[in-house]
């Protein structure tokens, strides 16, 4: 473990979260199966789409077949005469705009003006079986003007040929600019020593849950309650009130079980809003599962990205400066894209000392699926453009590419040039456990083979929410009751383990073992609020709130022990089911005499640690995460084919309250970087996605998965709960860049754009061959008319010793 | 979600009558074997029928006899792929049982089943909300071929892995129809459309696939795919060497995925024969055999990348069927 070198940056408020000793912790790091487990391996875990109360009715929704259409006329009649055809709706129903973003409200559940792409939601209809419902929607008759699609980032920053996508943003179909500098850029040129230039392109790709998105609703009472399959079931309830009409209070959100999110199910969606709509005109339960090929269409999956950066660099590496611009390809809406476009630039500094730097992004919208956030959120593609840039400087100036990114490594506890704070950071560690165990610096020479090494940093949740509002961003109720333990909150565990964390730390709290805890999670009626799944922030946020929570249970349970122990309260301990001499079950009957019904309660809301300009509010986090990663492969110079032999990553969780759990994750990570770098594509041809299904949409399977190696490095955050901070998404990032490193080791090629499929392995060797650059990749950045920058002042060097001695 | 549509299940107990009952149907019914093919066919609309025909009674055995060898239909692809007598002396038919698609679903897809898979196309392996809003095309509910819209024909590619290898095996199938049985070599089961893909008749069912053995005879198949887990072929070569020492005494080059049908390299084989397989012989042979190879834009990977890939292959599976059952006699340049 990395001993920290400075105090915390800003230390912590509640004298509560502190890092305990390893050697006094009995559940928290030790590898425990989840609490669920059981329940999902056996198949008795109730997902959206296994409820059939009585009497459901199925929907079946209309999709545009046009990628950009105006809608001249809908006609239901034919439909509404199919025998069974319960109820149809259209966008008449429900015309209220929303949208996850507060700035970007420009969905409706259902068009009935104008389609955007080809999947976009005309009508929906209710029936008593799915096949009615299907064949009902197959006889409504939609009259469409049929306009230009605009498919391409290119396409999108030229006039239209017929008209925009959406009605705002602009120029043309601009829906975003970004244009911020920190420090003086300028004057960070002009010192370095070697400028160099690159373009890079990131395809799109989307998040491939194993389960479908499914929502089920019902209306009974005045009330709607809907199950689905979310990652954030409090946005849910906020769209359902807009777009219904009702009042939160007239409508409860349930999490039902979940098969995987990956950032695809943290939009509020349609299918959602119009059950609940058709529950509320019908009566009877609604249920919705999207087929395979909706789910490509729902999307909100990764932004396709082009990428140009600068940076200036002295003769030893260090870095004077970086310039760095993106061109997103948004889709037709605007889900997360705004703050998608931010993500572009943002962290980009929390792994390297970046004195000066300049950031231009800008969203298009194109007639594609909105595109939204997916695991990195906007994140991967600039670190996939930066760890390749980097790369390729190193070799310009003769360094070793692992020495040159080592130089430039961010300090632990220090702020960036943009504002971020650094608390922990394991970089260093995570490198050197690489290094070792690939033999990368050792690497033997063989034809066709190479290895590729690159690091990554991700936030531990977003440091600001959605909407505006004061509310703490995770609360927990903790309920004591006859012996029995029940802990409230609104976290939505999709598969990641929040529910087994919960449990991990109250348990470890209360001197007992997680399956003695009762978990009532996700379900906007009966759990406090906790803002959904999503920024890796549930462990971070709802764990601190449910240590907070649990330490105050714990002092009521010490009090009432103490009492009747006639001891010090400081001196009764609390460990394997026993308070001091007591069982846990006498003291907590004692100490509900003592202080009536036995509840307790804890919040985190983030440091307030936003950077003093407009856009601050992307970027911040309590805690950032860090990975590095060594990919081992072979190349074949005929074929172009890559086998990938094997992944060594490091990542610095801070603490791993179940290292099972973050194996699991990196790992998971690791595989779905993999697919993204080699194969993944969300590609379309006329306009259609070109291979909406699990078999034409290419991504690994177990048997093309290889050996993955995981270091867990603990550098004990001091403000993640017992130090811990995410493993969710950072392990992915550093994937694609190392393998393009190890293509470029093992074939002499750079391939600049993701997927690295084989036609472009043997394009970039034929250009090699014919003596023309090495490379395949986008040639050139568009001329985009960004905005002129807004200059900020970096931070005061002293700003966070001042703010702690406060 | 996606579901099956409804649908007659019929279980007749022997060919003949399966037979009888397809003949009686028509186009509203179809044979299910193992069914890895069929069902998200159904499910997607690209087939509509509704009565199904099972095939379950066909046998499951591989017999070996001194000269000729016969495997029934009904046998698994995943059971022909760890079959030992096959592997020694059907080493390619034996790969390519064991390169289709991905291992639960060999467990349940059969070689007769294989053999008569249904052409593919990536416009019209969709669903039917998808091909609608592509516009039909020719091979269903649809008058043009979205591939080559100027063509008058279908340009689906024949996607078996088997077939190629049992062709260049000189195979030859059982079929039982309603009149009674004969036997087609496998060369003739194929017709160069991506509609009407098989010469049979539609009633008749395949119920066994025999290969000829002979002691100098070696096999490979090689098959090209994005996913060696799971995918479809997009380029494949099956080769057969009859081998007099060193020199080539008879052969045959099949190529897969490259056209609406098994596409046999008939220029190379003639090249080949009395020739020694040096490397610039074999490289010469994979020009030949790559020439009539004409990959359209309708299947994984690009076309054009699929088309300079049949060279590798061709070169590959001479290599692989001369180190089958023995060192290898070729040696390749480069890797």
């Amino acid at each position: 473990m990395t001993e920290n070198p400075l105090p915390p940056a800003r230390p912590s408020t509640s004298p509560a979260r502190r890092g305990g000793e390893s050697a006094d912790l009995k559940v928290v790091g030790k590898p425990l199966p989840k609490v669920d487990a059981a329940t999902k391996v056996t198949g008795r875990a109730v997902y959206a789409d296994d409820m059939l109360p009585a009497r459901t009715l199925h929907c079946k929704i209309l999709r545009s077949p046009h990628p950009h259409a105006r809608i001249l006329s809908i006609d239901t009649s034919a439909a509404r005469r199919i025998p069974g055809v319960i109820a149809v709706i259209t966008g008449a129903d429900l015309p209220i705009k929303f949208g996850i973003l507060p700035v970007t409200q420009d969905e409706r559940a259902l068009e009935h003006e104008k389609v955007r792409y080809v999947g976009d939601p005309i009508a929906a209809v209710a029936a008593t079986e799915e096949e009615i419902a299907a064949a009902a929607c197959d006889a409504i008759n939609v009259e469409y003007e049929v306009l230009e699609p605009v498919m391409s980032i290119d396409a999108a920053l030229q006039p239209p040929k017929d008209e925009r996508v959406q009605d705002y943003g602009g120029p043309n179909n601009v829906h975003k600019f970004v244009a911020l500098e920190f420090g003086d850029v300028d004057d960070g040129f002009s010192r370095a020593e070697h400028v160099r230039e690159d373009v890079f392109f990131f395809q799109g790709n989307t998040h491939l849950p194993m389960e479908q998105h499914s929502a089920i609703a019902t209306f009974v009472d005045g009330k709607v309650t809907l199950w689905s399959s979310t990652q954030v079931v409090h946005y849910v309830h906020r769209a359902l009130s807009k777009v219904l009409e009702l009042p939160m209070n007239r409508i409860r959100v349930i999490g039902a079980a979940h098969g995987g999110g990956f950032g695809g199910k943290t939009d509020p969606f349609a299918h959602e809003i119009i059950v609940a709509k058709l529950a509320m005109l019908t009566g009877r339960p609604v249920k919705c599962t999207l087929s395979r090929e909706e789910v490509f269409y729902a999307h909100r999956g990764r932004h396709p990205v082009l990428m140009w950066v600068r940076t200036g660099v002295t003769r030893e590496g260090r870095i004077t400066a970086m310039h760095f611009r993106s061109a997103l390809d948004g889709g037709a809406y605007g889900s997360y894209g705004v703050a998608s476009t931010f993500y572009t630039g943002a962290l980009q500094t929390v792994t390297y000392d970046i004195p000066a730097y300049r950031f231009e992004g800008c969203r298009v919208f194109t007639n594609k699926p909105p595109c939204g956030p997916k695991r990195g959120h906007g994140t991967p593609q600039p670190r996939f453009a930066l760890e390749l840039h980097l790369e390729k400087i190193a070799r310009d100036l003769g360094l070793d590419p692992v020495d040159l990114k080592r130089r430039n490594f961010v300090k632990p506890y220090s702020r960036t040039v943009n504002w971020l704070r650094v608390t922990s950071c394991g970089l260093e560690e995570c490198t050197e456990r690489v290094m070792n165990a690939s033999g990368y610096q050792d690497r033997t020479r063989r034809a066709g083979h190479g290895m590729g090494f690159a690091i990554s940093s991700y936030m531990s949740g977003a440091g600001t929410a959605i909407y505006w509002n004061d509310m703490p961003h995770s609360e927990v109720q903790i309920k004591v009751d006859r012996g029995g333990i029940t802990v409230f909150c609104g976290a939505m565990d999709i598969g990641q383990g929040s529910d087994s964390v919960l449990a991990s730390i109250v348990a470890e709290e209360l001197g007992l073992q997680p399956p003695d805890i009762r978990l009532v999670t996700a379900d906007t009626d009966t759990t406090p609020i906790d803002l959904g799944s999503y920024s890796s922030r549930v462990t971070f946020m709802a764990g601190n709130a449910a240590l907070e929570a649990a330490r105050k249970m714990r002092a009521k349970l010490v009090e009432a022990a103490a009492a009747k122990m006639s001891r010090d309260p400081a001196d009764v301990e609390v460990t394997d089911g026993r308070i001091g001499d007591l069982s846990f079950e006498e003291a907590s009957i004692l100490a509900e005499a003592r202080f009536g019904t036995l509840t307790s309660a804890g919040s985190y809301t983030p440091p307030k640690i936003a950077g003093p300009f407009k856009g601050s509010g992307v970027g911040p986090s309590p805690a950032y995460s860090y990975s590095a990663c060594v990919v081992d492969l072979d190349a074949d110079a005929r074929t172009g084919l890559v086998r990938v032999n094997k992944v060594w990553i490091a990542h610095d969780v801070g603490r791993a309250i179940n290292p099972l759990l973050v194996e699991g994750q990196v790992e998971g990570s690791v595989y779905m970087g993999l697919g993204e770098a080699l194969m993944e594509e969300q590609a379309f041809r006329k306009g259609l996605h070109k291979w909406p299904s699990m078999l034409e949409y290419k991504s690994p399977t177990f048997l093309d998965t290889p050996e993955i190696e995981t270091f867990i490095v603990e550098t004990v955050d001091p403000e993640g709960p017992y130090g811990a901070k995410e493993a969710g998404q950072g392990p992915l990032l550093p994937v694609p860049p190392a393998l393009c490193a190890a293509v470029f080791d093992a074939l002499g090629v750079w391939i600049d754009e993701i997927p690295v499929t084989p036609e472009k392995v043997v394009e970039a060797l034929r250009r090699k061959e014919k003596g023309e650059p090495a490379r395949y990749g986008p040639p050139r950045f568009p001329s985009i008319p960004y905005p002129p920058v807004i200059k900020v002042e970096p931070p005061p060097k002293d700003l966070d010793a001042a703010t702690a001695a406060i | 979600m996606l579901r099956l549509p409804r649908f007659n299940y019929l279980q007749p107990k022997t060919a003949r009558e399966a037979a009888k009952m397809a003949a009686g149907l028509g186009p509203s019914a179809m044979f299910v074997a193992g069914g890895t093919d069929l069902f998200p066919k159904l499910k997607r609309r690209q087939f509509e029928i509704d009565t199904l025909i099972g095939l379950d009674f066909l046998p499951r055995e591989i017999r070996n006899g001194s000269a000729e060898h016969s495997i029934d239909a009904g046998v698994t692809l995943s059971a022909a792929a760890h079959n030992a007598h096959l592997n020694e002396h059907f080493t390619g038919y034996a790969q390519a049982a064991g390169l289709v698609s991905s291992p639960p679903l060999r467990n349940a897809g059969t070689i007769g089943g294989n053999l008569c898979v249904d052409t593919r196309c990536n416009y019209y392996d969709m669903t039917y909300e998808w091909r609608k809003a592509a516009g039909f095309c020719l091979k269903k509910d649809g008058d043009i071929c979205l591939v080559a819209p100027s063509s008058p024909r279908c340009w689906a590619v024949s996607s078996s892995d088997t077939a190629p290898m049992a062709m260049a095996l000189e195979g030859v199938v059982t079929l039982v129809g309603v009149d009674g049985e004969r036997e087609v070599p496998v060369a003739s089961l194929y017709r160069d459309d991506g509609i009407e893909y098989m010469a049979k008749q539609p009633s008749e069912v395949v119920t066994a696939l025999r290969l000829k053995g002979s002691p100098n005879t070696r096999s490979a198949y090689v098959k090209l795919r994005r996913r060696g887990s799971i995918d479809f072929p997009v380029a494949g070569a099956a080769v057969a060497l009859q081998l007099d020492g060193e020199v080539v005494s008879g052969c045959r080059i099949v190529l897969s995925a490259v056209a609406s049908y098994p596409l046999e390299a008939t220029a190379a084989e003639v090249f080949l024969k009395g020739k020694r397989l040096e490397a610039d012989v074999v490289r010469e042979a994979a020009e030949l055999a790559a020439k009539p190879a004409k990959p359209l834009d309708n299947a994984d990977l690009s076309h054009f990348w699929r088309k300079r890939m049949v060279r590798v292959v061709v070169e590959q599976a001479l290599a692989r069927a001369t180190t089958n059952g023995g060192a290898s006699v070729v040696k390749l340049s480069g890797r």
